[in-house]
């Protein structure tokens, strides 16, 4: 009846994940009473839940990505204490569990927190940047959402409910194989990634179909801001990658389901296949994050230096470099396989020649700064952190592009640290930047910069402490996934590291105050112009936030940062214009299509982890169901009369210029 | 704020002065072209994960583990009857479009009933195929090679499959809706994914069974 699940699946003798999943489950379960109790129910399912526009829907993903933070963070401050007291003795954390932390801890991290904070990102400006109403496919923008949420979620049961993956963060045949993992953790592994790699594909799907077929009139391509152009490297990258990635699990699922061979020991199976195609789909993820990245911060460095973005047309090429070469390096993980010196040699000059786009862009960045009246708000420290720490952990993996040099710290600790460093500073830095610069435009005030800064500190201090002395420690010998260890000179150093992520946590804390501060004062943070930074594109040319129409009328758009050349002509001209004739416009309506097919996929995914059969069946045909009756549906759209949207805009406007005003005066 | 059209190129350069017209028809596209270009993509994806299967057989074939070759196994004559049926059924899914787009009902559900015919014939034929080899033991689970084999052309049959669900429900969606724009989108969306899988069974046909019969 219920597979391979008892009551066994609980891990009634391992106190520390039994109680981590009571508590994290309890807290849960108590907010959702919570909000039950008060009534916020139904609120929260029609403004939020079934929400099809593309602002809420990015809300939520950075929402999941912060909640999965915690997740992540949780797990890292675990295995660098469980090290720090892991010298000449076997510390709190037994191998069997401390393995699966790391593994839970990469796959969060890159999965469930960096991937939703950057596509949450994305979800919230670039339908703004683009000047139009919502993205291509409302619809499915929601059903993309809530199959990340529910692989989230899959990850975060197997803490209660049976176990997680031992295998690290890609499960590397043959351990991941059923032979010598029989447990259902590689299962949860598997089928939360499937779930949640569907919806990443969507994600992609759509946004290219946006950026590529809606802009608004006159947005050529070549006058998208930088975040558009990077985010749509981002997405085609994901396209082309992230079908490898669902096709080399499916491989997986299959030898441990139905006894195929793909990456076997026996029958004629390739292990080296599932590295070839795991990095096929790997290396290109690690740009699926960091264009983004780069997108965020070439929006904040040109708006904080008060100058446009120097050298944009380089800027784009770099861009597109970058995207084609990302698919070209990834045999840069195994230089250790053997392939031969031809081979290898080819695979690091490809990986060398990255870091010349990637130059062309600090250049880039530096020269816009460069004369710049620059403003040293919270997303323009963040990013000042990223140009630094970011260019030593390019510097470090150049390093690593040598081949011979690749062997003597592959698997070390300065391989940890290196792809923290790009990673932390890359991804994390500019997600901060990004949440601080957008937040104002989501919410309709400002973050409390002071708290906004302490984490600042907190956080590239407690970073700069926890990962430079994993480079030394590389260089000394100490291998990744280690538990405990004997060597003497390691240990001042894993202490260093674990003050480096106590700091961070500080970090997070200051975040979480900040958070708690901004709500409790948001009238006197609100951002009454739409345009709190003085910034240069056309999210900031609508209200904060924004109608759920974003833009009474489409911008008509003649240039690059066209926003600020209007702002800068109604400035001197002293007048926005004549106000558009208003028409009445169609806005998607909300649908539970997303939040029920994730349901199903939920259970689908619970059912084939344990190997209940008939539930996976009824799962199936749930989804099946919910996709027909979305399709059934005659009106996808409502109406909101022009007099409505003359009303909101009117106030729009007025607001502006009065802002306008203001910033005469300032100058 | 509405935006002219004077404004300068940070460049350096002045932008040429285009007739606003020309950018504004051609950005804001169609729902029918959005909608048709949104699921091209998706199609591409999908025809990305079949190359990776593609990959992964030519990498295995030769990986038998002592068991049967592709040319002990495979009976080219039951798989060109396959091949017909898809091929057919092609053809009769153009004319399906066809006849939805002339409204004509004979045609249009005449026409999808020939795709449904066709296409579940060869996912039969393909089930009796997979069977025979399970039976002379020669199941995914004997070799990678086969592993490669019964992942690949069966990822196939399950599109096929898949695709017959949603031959189905277009079919119930004209028959409730009638032929309305938003149906004839998704109509398009599906004669889209079926010409798809025929183009992958092109491959399959050649990589997997004509070299393999020819080694």
């Amino acid at each position: 009846m219920f597979g391979k699940l008892t009551w066994d699946a609980i891990p009634w003798s391992h106190p520390i994940p039994l109680f981590a999943g009571i508590g994290a489950f309890g807290i849960v379960g108590a907010i959702v009473l919570f909000v039950l109790f008060k009534g916020y129910g139904p609120y929260l399912w029609r403004e939020w839940i079934t929400s099809c526009d593309h602002k809420r829907i990015g809300v939520m993903y950075v929402f999941l990505a912060g909640v999965m933070i915690l997740r992540g963070l949780t797990d890292a401050i675990m295995m660098r204490s469980q090290l720090a007291v892991g010298y000449r003795s076997a510390g709190y954390l037994p191998p069997d569990h401390y393995d699966q932390i790391f593994s839970a801890h990469g796959t969060i991290m890159i999965l469930f927190m960096a991937m939703p904070f950057v596509i949450g990102l994305m979800n919230i400006a670039l339908p703004l940047q683009l000047g139009v109403r919502d993205v291509a496919f409302p619809t499915l923008n929601s059903v993309s959402f809530w199959l990340t949420a529910s692989g989230a979620l899959l990850v975060n049961m197997s803490l209660l409910i049976g176990e997680f993956a031992k295998t690290g963060w890609l499960p590397y045949p043959p351990l991941s194989e059923l032979t010598y993992s029989p447990g259902v953790g590689v299962d949860y592994y598997l089928w939360a990634v499937q779930i949640a790699g569907v919806g990443t594909l969507l994600s992609g799907v759509n946004f290219i179909t946006t950026i590529l077929k809606l802009r608004a009139p006159g947005m050529t391509l070549m006058r998208m801001p930088m975040f558009v152009w990077c985010a749509l490297v981002s997405v085609l990258l994901i396209v082309a990658a992230f079908p490898i990635f669902t096709a080399t699990l499916a491989m997986l699922i299959l030898d441990r389901y139905l006894g195929f061979h793909f990456f076997t020991n026996e029958a004629g199976g390739n292990v080296m296949m599932f590295m070839n195609l795991v990095w096929a789909w790997g290396h290109p993820e690690v740009y699926i994050l960091v264009m983004p990245a780069y997108g965020i911060y070439s929006e904040v460095v040109q708006t904080f230096s008060g100058k446009p973005l120097f050298g944009y047309r380089s800027m784009v090429i770099a861009a597109m470099a970058i995207g084609v070469l990302a698919l070209l390096v990834w045999l840069h993980h195994f230089f250790t396989m053997g392939a031969g010196g031809d081979v290898n040699a080819f695979f690091g000059v490809m990986t060398m020649i990255i870091a010349v786009p990637t130059g062309v862009k600090m250049f880039n960045w530096l020269f816009t700064m460069y004369r710049g009246r620059i403003v040293f708000a919270t997303p323009m420290m963040w990013s000042l952190a990223f140009i630094v720490t970011f260019t030593i952990g390019g510097m470090t993996g150049v390093m690593m592009a040598v081949p011979p040099a690749d062997f003597m710290v592959h698997n070390s600790l300065f391989l940890i640290a290196h792809f923290h460093n790009v990673i932390i500073a890359g991804v994390v830095f500019a997600a901060f930047a990004g949440y601080t610069y957008w937040f104002p435009k989501a919410f309709g005030f400002r973050l409390v910069e002071s708290w906004g800064k302490a984490a600042f500190w907190c956080w590239v201090i407690g970073f700069y402490l926890a990962f430079m002395p994993l480079y030394l420690m590389g260089f000394m010998g100490a291998t990744r996934r280690l538990q405990h260890y004997d060597v003497a000179a390691w240990y001042p150093w894993m202490l260093v590291a674990e003050l480096g992520i106590i700091l961070v946590w500080i970090g997070i804390a200051c975040q979480i105050t900040q958070l708690v501060k901004t709500f409790r004062h948001q009238e006197e943070l609100r951002d009454m112009t739409g345009d709190p930074w003085n910034a240069r594109s056309l999210e900031w040319s609508t209200a904060s936030p924004p109608p759920v129409f974003n833009f009474a009328v489409l911008p008509r758009v003649a240039s690059r940062d066209a926003y600020w050349n209007a702002k800068q002509r109604a400035i001197k001209t002293h007048s926005l214009g004549p106000e558009p004739a208003y028409t009445d416009i169609e806005v998607p309506r909300n649908s539970p299509t997303g939040v029920v097919c994730a349901f199903f996929a939920t259970f689908l995914g619970f059912a084939m982890i344990w190997h209940i059969w008939w539930l996976a069946i009824f799962s199936f045909i749930g989804a099946f169901a919910t996709f027909v009756a979305f399709a059934w549906r005659d009106r996808e759209e409502y109406r909101i009369p022009a007099a409505e949207v003359a009303r909101i805009d009117r106030a729009n406007r007025s607001a502006r210029l009065a802002a306008l005003d203001q910033l005469r005066a300032a100058e | 704020m509405s935006i002219t059209i004077d404004d300068i190129d940070f460049a350096g350069a002045p932008v040429a002065d285009v007739p606003l017209a020309s950018h504004a028809e051609r950005s804001v596209a169609s729902r029918r072209i959005v909608t048709a270009f949104g699921f091209w993509v998706f199609l591409l994806s999908d025809v990305i994960m079949f190359s990776a299967l593609f990959a992964t057989y030519v990498v295995l074939v030769d990986m038998t583990a002592g068991g049967p070759r592709g040319k002990d196994l495979f009976n080219i004559s039951a798989v060109a009857l396959e091949t017909g049926c898809l091929l057919a059924s092609s053809f009769s899914c153009g004319m399906a479009s066809l006849g939805a787009r002339a409204r004509i009902n004979l045609m249009y559900y005449g026409s999808m009933i020939a795709t449904l015919v066709l296409g579940a014939a060869f996912v039969l034929l393909e089930i009796r195929d997979f069977a025979g080899m399970v039976a002379q033991g020669a199941g995914p689970s004997r070799s990678a090679f086969l592993s490669g084999f019964f992942a690949l052309v069966g990822c196939h049959g399950l599109h096929v499959t898949l695709g017959l669900l949603f031959l189905l429900t277009m079919m119930a969606q004209v028959y409730a809706k009638g032929y309305r724009v938003d149906i004839l989108r998704r109509l398009l969306c599906f004669a889209l994914f079926w010409h798809t899988l025929d183009i992958i069974w092109v491959g399959i046909f050649t990589v997997v069974y004509l070299l393999g019969v020819a080694v």
